[in-house]
């Protein structure tokens, strides 16, 4: 709550929290293995903005070991398929490289998804009245990101789509160590685990800036001498944490202002150091996956060299709208979200490690949501014909594009103006000037014309996700346009400070066929139980005087 | 310091295809993704290829380049001279779909036919105990990021197609021997590994440790072991017997 500056939907923030553990222990059990304690229990570390060491993790390469995992525990559940029936896929199907265009609707409830095969381009028409959207992040709406090209925001999109709503969305997570150099690989991550385990970051005057950053807010929990930084490594129960560790909108926003002073690093970062804090041996123990990447993608022996490291758009806490206990989209019923493409959990600002603890935690709620939603639905809606045609027709009009308008340069235009007038630091007029440009790129977009056919065709590929990046920037730019305030993954020069008023509204966008539209909903409140849990003065920083009221902790 | 370098990609499908010439500019500390990327950004908009992470972490960007079983992202094209041709197919040892893009689906089907993890009965989930000595050795497979450039190298199955359905290669040597060393697994998979998956046929050339780009000891720390723990096994009545009995592993 304390990361997401009080924005988060607090019952996902709870349900978060109480789950996590029996989440992790579940993935012992089909194979995992996480680094040990001495004790030979799962050990935890720090990340940026935690009170307590509890990411449970492999070395740096924690999200691979979630993916194995699952993975395997797919092929071991149908492995008792077969024992059962005889045939692997007779209860679980992967449909691998396999892109949905559309959710299908009947009678105003989800009834399917249309989707292509990208090796052959056939077309799937998916007969189901309940759908899971788990697609991920938007990153690839910004110039400079983490995200691969999947993160276009498909998910996103489908539900503007098929009338949910979005919140959330001018919250988007800058990163603050992306790799800046060579240029090819500008954006990829450079993992938070380095800060945790000792890195610091310095300027072109080999000074430790971060001291300088430390806001009002966090004073309390953050050293303010490099003496008490260094202690809290060994001891952290009587030292304050480096200012490293800060949440990554605080950290992200110091290195933007370091380099704009003129003190950034030859190739417009800053300097992230291990080399001089940790013996050569213990870097690549534990931070083997960035020792390699580092040495072959820049030439970099991290065990001697500083890093150079920038902001990278990696993550967005915006999403879906839905129902908390059971992943339900608001408005849409049969379509539930969990993971990156849905909203609330993380509030303004997301911690690290809580992205992949949510996908476990809220995707086995939004499984057990469709599936208790499917089984009260009694008899399922059927397909309409008309829908999956209209569906079909929309997915191949880029074949009969009008003009020689590219797909790959209206995206590399789309990114660099999001960059630059959406990016990490916002104002008013340049935002404006997105909008209007979005509506322009909307219009070009609509007369890509794609040659080839439909087989493994990525210049197809990017004309329809290029629909999606739009649709979802446009909700993006008229989010941050809507919120006049500063607070977490959203900074506005024009407002520049954090205001309790906005602290309770929620952003929300849908989509009326042609243009995004924006509304403010407020958020329940938090119940007294949960409150309890934070120091009244800290709770004054961001509640208003009547919600503390009503908490009955308002008074002196 | 752009230049540009001479491209020679494989072009076609499952039935037909050739090598395309085209000149391709490059950049500053590119690799061969870039340059694939750049061409598809402007003459070859149709060219397929796989990728996503574009930092040698998801193992999709598979191909052949001058031969060599290599991933994409993390060639860098500073390696080559820059009036050196540098050629682009897709891996040899499984079907191509299109361009640069292979159907790795036989690696599934082998994945299917390891019995997966199985833990113990009496512990519940919380209850594991493991040191970090003995779980390291499976995690330095658990690495593995599924780029298959070791089964494509892998001469058992890249010259004899006829052995592809009794060889599970060595990306599944390591996930049986990762199961064997998994402290709290509770099946014998090195019998498994010898009977079902036809680690027999290996003979160790270590061909595949060498294209590893997670550089996993493939054949050193993982077929080798199996191998010889295989052979004791098989030879010691007493080991056998501890089996048939309960379940003991033999180390
Ligand atoms: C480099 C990097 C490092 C990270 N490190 C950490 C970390 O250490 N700790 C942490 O907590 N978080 C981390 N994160 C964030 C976290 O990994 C992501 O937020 C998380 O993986 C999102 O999971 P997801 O299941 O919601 O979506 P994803 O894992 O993004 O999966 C979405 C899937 O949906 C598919 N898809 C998308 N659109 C469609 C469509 N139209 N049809 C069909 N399929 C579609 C995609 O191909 C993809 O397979 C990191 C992110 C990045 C980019
Ligand atoms: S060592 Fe064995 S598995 Fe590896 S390439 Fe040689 S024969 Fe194949
Ligand atoms: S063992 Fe190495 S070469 Fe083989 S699939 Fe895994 S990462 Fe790739
Ligand atoms: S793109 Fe992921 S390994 Fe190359």
């Amino acid at each position: 709550m304390r990361g997401g500056k009080f924005q988060n939907n607090w019952r996902m923030a709870e349900l978060h929290a109480k789950e996590s553990p029996d989440r992790v222990w579940e993935l012992e059990t089909y194979g995992a293995l996480f680094d040990r304690t001495p004790e030979g229990k799962i050990s935890q570390r720090n990340f940026g903005g935690h009170e307590y060491p509890r990411l449970a993790h492999v070395g740096d390469r924690t999200g691979l070991e979630l993916i194995r995992t699952m993975q395997q525990k797919i092929v071991s559940l149908q492995q008792e398929d077969f024992a059962e029936t005889g045939d692997y896929e007779s209860k679980i199907k992967v449909f691998a490289e396999l892109t949905i265009t559309e959710i299908l609707k009947t009678d105003g409830k989800v009834s399917g998804a249309l989707g292509y095969w990208r090796e052959s381009g056939e077309f799937v028409v998916f007969e189901a009245p309940a759908v899971v959207l788990a697609t991920g992040g938007i990153g690839k709406s910004f110039k400079v990101t983490s995200n691969s090209w999947e993160g276009t925001g498909d998910g996103h999109a489908l539900a503007l789509k098929a009338g949910g709503n979005l919140m959330h969305m001018e919250f988007i997570q800058f990163h603050p160590t992306g790799m800046v150099w060579p240029l090819s690989v500008k954006g990829i991550l450079v993992t938070e685990s380095v800060r945790g385990d000792g890195g610091v970051l310095r300027n072109s005057d080999g000074k430790r800036f971060m001291f300088d950053y430390i806001p009002p807010v966090f004073v309390k929990q953050y050293a303010d001498t490099e003496e008490e930084a260094d202690r809290w490594y060994t001891d952290p129960d009587n030292n304050r944490r480096p200012p490293e560790l800060l949440p990554r909108d605080e950290v992200a926003r110091a290195i933007n202002s370091e380099v704009k002073a003129g003190r950034g690093s030859p190739h417009g970062g800053v300097f992230l150091d291990v080399s001089t804090r940790l013996a050569p041996e213990v870097i690549k123990a534990r931070l083997p996956s960035m020792w390699h990447q580092f040495k072959e993608l820049a030439d970099v022996d991290i065990t001697k060299q500083a890093m150079e490291v920038g902001p990278t758009c990696h993550y967005v806490m915006g999403g879906v709208q839905v129902e908390p206990d059971t992943g339900a989209a608001t408005g849409v019923p049969g379509l539930f979200a969990a993971g990156e493409v849905a909203g609330g959990m993380h509030g303004s600002n997301r911690l690290g490690g809580n992205s992949l603890s949510d996908l476990l935690v809220f995707g086995r709620r939004a499984g057990v949501g469709a599936s208790e939603y499917v089984t009260a639905l009694g008899s399922k809606p059927k397909l309409a014909q008309a829908e999956i045609d209209r569906a079909l027709a929309s997915a191949l009009a880029p074949f009969k594009g009008d003009s020689k308008e590219n797909a790959y340069a209206v995206h590399y235009e789309l990114q660099q103006m999001m960059n630059d007038l959406v990016g990490i630091i916002r104002v008013g007029a340049e935002m404006k000037e997105a909008i209007e440009k979005l509506e322009t790129m909307k219009e070009r977009a609509k007369h890509v014309s794609v040659s080839g056919d439909t087989k493994f065709n990525p210049g197809w590929h990017i004309a329809l996700d290029l629909m999606n990046m739009l649709l979802v920037s446009e909700a993006v730019a008229k989010s941050a346009m809507e919120r006049e305030e500063s607070r977490g993954g959203h900074t506005r020069d024009d407002f520049p400070t954090m205001d309790p008023k906005w602290r309770a509204i929620h952003v929300i966008t849908s989509w009326d066929g042609s243009k995004v539209s924006t509304k403010r909903e407020s958020l329940p409140p938090m119940p007294k139980e949960l409150a309890g849990l934070f120091d009244v003065e800290e709770l004054k920083k961001y509640l208003l005087p009547e919600e503390l009221a009503q908490l009955g902790m308002g008074g002196n | 310091m752009g230049y540009l370098a001479s491209m020679r990609i494989w072009r076609g499908n499952s039935e037909a295809g050739q090598l395309e010439q085209h000149k391709v500019e490059v950049g500053e500390g590119e690799v061969v993704l870039d340059v694939i990327h750049r061409l598809q950004a402007t003459e070859a908009p149709d060219l397929a290829v796989r990728w996503n992470c574009k930092a040698g972490k998801c193992g999709s960007c598979s191909a052949e380049i001058n031969g060599k079983p290599s991933l994409m992202c993390m060639t860098r094209m500073n390696t080559f001279a820059e009036d050196e041709e540098i050629t682009v197919t897709p891996l040899r040892a499984f079907p191509v779909i299109k361009d640069l893009v292979a159907d790795v689906s036989f690696n599934y089907k082998k994945a299917r036919e390891i019995p997966a993890f199985k833990g113990p009965e009496n512990l519940k989930p919380g209850e594991y105990r493991m040191e970090q000595i003995d779980v390291q050795r499976s995690q330095e497979f658990r690495k593995c990021i599924e780029c298959f450039l070791c089964q494509d190298t892998c001469h058992v199955i890249r010259d004899h197609e006829e052995n592809k359905e009794s060889f599970a290669g060595p990306r599944f040597f390591i996930r049986l021997a990762e199961l064997d060393m998994h402290p709290l697994d509770q099946l014998d998979r090195k019998r498994d590994a010898q009977e079902e998956h036809g680690l027999g046929m290996c003979n160790i050339t270590k061909c595949c440790t060498a294209v590893c780009p997670e550089h996993i000891k493939i054949t050193d720390n993982a077929i080798i072991p199996m191998k010889e723990r295989v052979v004791d096994e098989k030879y010691d009545p007493l080991v056998w017997l501890g089996r048939t009995i309960g379940r003991r592993k033999a180390d």
